[in-house]
């Protein structure tokens, strides 16, 4: 059912923009209809893959450096409070940083290769990841915490027992959010400067004129996202089974 | 039981004109309280009058502003904490973790691997009724069960002080009723030095050797009553009902 009303949206959104890119007062530049969308992606295909393989590459690279360092700082912030303290304005500081600024000066810092892509996913992923679960580390009880006390546990020990397990599925979420916004991430890095990925051909394509390629490659990097948000949803569902029943009160 | 016993000391716990403030509430004022080994001792009073208070200030987790806490003579918070197990009124069992594992908490806790803690724990399920259950998550549980897991992760560490906070209070009056005859009938079998918080007079009476009565705010025991039963009681018998009334009238109720 839920598969069924998802489809049907889909479906009556698709016809609508056949509708609208149809009307002559539409510019066939500005707009490409579903049809020509298709055509694109079918005619285009090798070149599209080529370059989808790129820019996914940066996307899970990307992604992987930001769970990383994001476990890490929120898991340090959360152990040592003046870390915390003094790292948390950073921390929001840095999501406030337009990122399409930035671009160009890692490119420049990094010249053209994966490494200016990378550190803009990563920097882009990192607080949603970083925020959410320092929330659920801090989300546990503290009648739960006085608890794992009185039984004499270590600080690691409530850590691993406690506060990670319990902070899984913020972690999740944060990670949802990050695997939408990577794909953005990764777009950026390649419009500063690029020879090859999704990014890179949809500029050149809307450069040339080409409008069907570019919404072809714009289709892609929404299954890009979409496909790596259902995978992200899809390991939280066997990493935190328990989650997933309603509690009893 | 077969849980580990620590060697006998002189395990009785003492307050001693013991005061506790939270800004500017008194919560206890002046306490003075003991228990003996192997004792069952009931504190009832009306609710804020820091019952839990004392419950936390015996486990460790408070220091009092005056006065002294002991156990066995160990007054120092970590040397309480290690000689007490503090089961709060809330299961507080771990979602993620099926019913063996919850029981197994306390063992790793004290850094026994888990496979070991789990191994220690099984044959203690039958025992508490809850065999074929040790897979279950605690959502799978009824409130009864999952207070016995909570139970068997207390009482696994072995340790001779059982300070236990309202632990029926969150069930219904079945559930609870045949909850106390089992832990009356689990400390019949392995005794030990019990300081228990409720506001149920009758639950008082039924499991405790004494009862305390504190007053309200700020708490101090207004009276200690022998309960001079015989095990295991009748909450129906006359005896039963003359020591109620007394704790009721110390109550002023």
């Amino acid at each position: 059912m839920r598969y069924a009303l998802a489809t049907v949206l889909l479906a009556l959104f698709v016809l609508a923009w056949q509708g609208v890119a149809t009307l002559h007062s539409v510019d066939d530049l500005t707009l490409a209809s579903p049809v020509e969308t298709f055509e694109a992606l079918r005619d285009d295909w090798s070149l599209l893959k080529d370059n989808a393989g790129v820019t996914l590459v940066e996307v899970v690279l990307g992604l992987a450096i930001s769970t990383v360092a994001g476990v890490s700082f929120a898991v340090g912030m959360h152990l040592f409070r003046p870390l915390r303290d003094a790292a948390y304005p950073l921390l929001v500081g840095s999501q406030a940083i337009p990122v399409v600024v930035l671009a160009p000066i890692f490119v420049l810092a990094f010249d053209y290769g994966i490494g200016p892509k990378l550190a803009i996913v990563a920097l882009i992923c990192f607080f949603p990841i970083t925020v959410n679960l320092l929330d659920g580390l801090r989300s546990v009880e503290p009648e739960l915490l006085k608890l794992m006390r009185s039984m004499g546990a270590s600080r690691l020990r409530t850590l691993r027992s406690v506060e990670l397990p319990a902070s899984l599925p913020f972690l999740f979420s944060g990670l949802k959010v990050a695997a939408t916004v990577s794909v953005i991430g990764a777009v950026f890095g390649e419009w500063a400067g690029a020879d090859e990925g999704l990014g890179r051909l949809v500029l050149l394509g809307n450069n040339q004129l080409q409008t069907p390629r570019v919404y072809a490659g714009i289709v892609l990097l929404t299954l890009m996202a979409v496909g790596l948000f259902a995978l992200v949803a899809l390991a939280e569902r066997f990493a935190c089974p328990w989650n997933r029943k309603e509690q009893p009160a | 039981m077969q849980t580990q016993t620590e060697a006998p000391a002189m395990e009785s716990l003492s307050f001693s004109k013991v005061t506790r403030r939270y800004r500017r509430v008194t919560a206890l004022d002046g306490v003075d309280l003991s228990v003996r080994r192997d004792e069952v001792l009931a504190v009832v009073g009306p609710s804020g009058c820091g019952k839990s208070t004392l419950l936390e200030l015996m486990a460790g987790l408070q220091e009092p502003d005056e006065g002294t806490v002991s156990v066995g003579g160990a007054t120092s918070a970590s040397e309480r904490r290690a000689a007490c197990a503090y089961m709060p009124q809330r299961d507080l069992l771990l979602p993620w973790r099926d019913a063996l594992s919850n029981a197994a908490l306390a063992l790793e806790c004290e850094g026994v691997p888990r496979s070991e803690a789990r191994r220690r724990a099984e044959p203690l399920f039958e025992r508490f009724g809850l065999s074929e259950f040790e897979h279950a998550r605690p959502a799978e549980l009824s409130g009864g069960m999952r207070q016995r897991v909570a139970f068997l992760r207390t009482l696994l560490p072995g340790r001779q002080v059982l300070l236990l906070d309202e632990p029926f209070g969150a069930l219904d009056s079945i559930t609870r009723a045949s909850m106390q005859r089992w832990l009356a009938d689990a400390l019949a079998q392995d005794p030990r030095t019990v300081l228990l918080v409720t506001h149920d007079v009758e639950e008082a009476v039924f499991l405790a050797d004494r009862v305390a009565v504190l007053s309200p705010r700020p708490g101090h025991v207004v009276a200690e009553i022998e309960v001079d039963l015989p095990r295991p009681r009748d909450v129906t018998g006359a005896g039963f009902g003359a020591v109620k009334r007394r704790a009721l009238e110390a109550l002023g109720l």
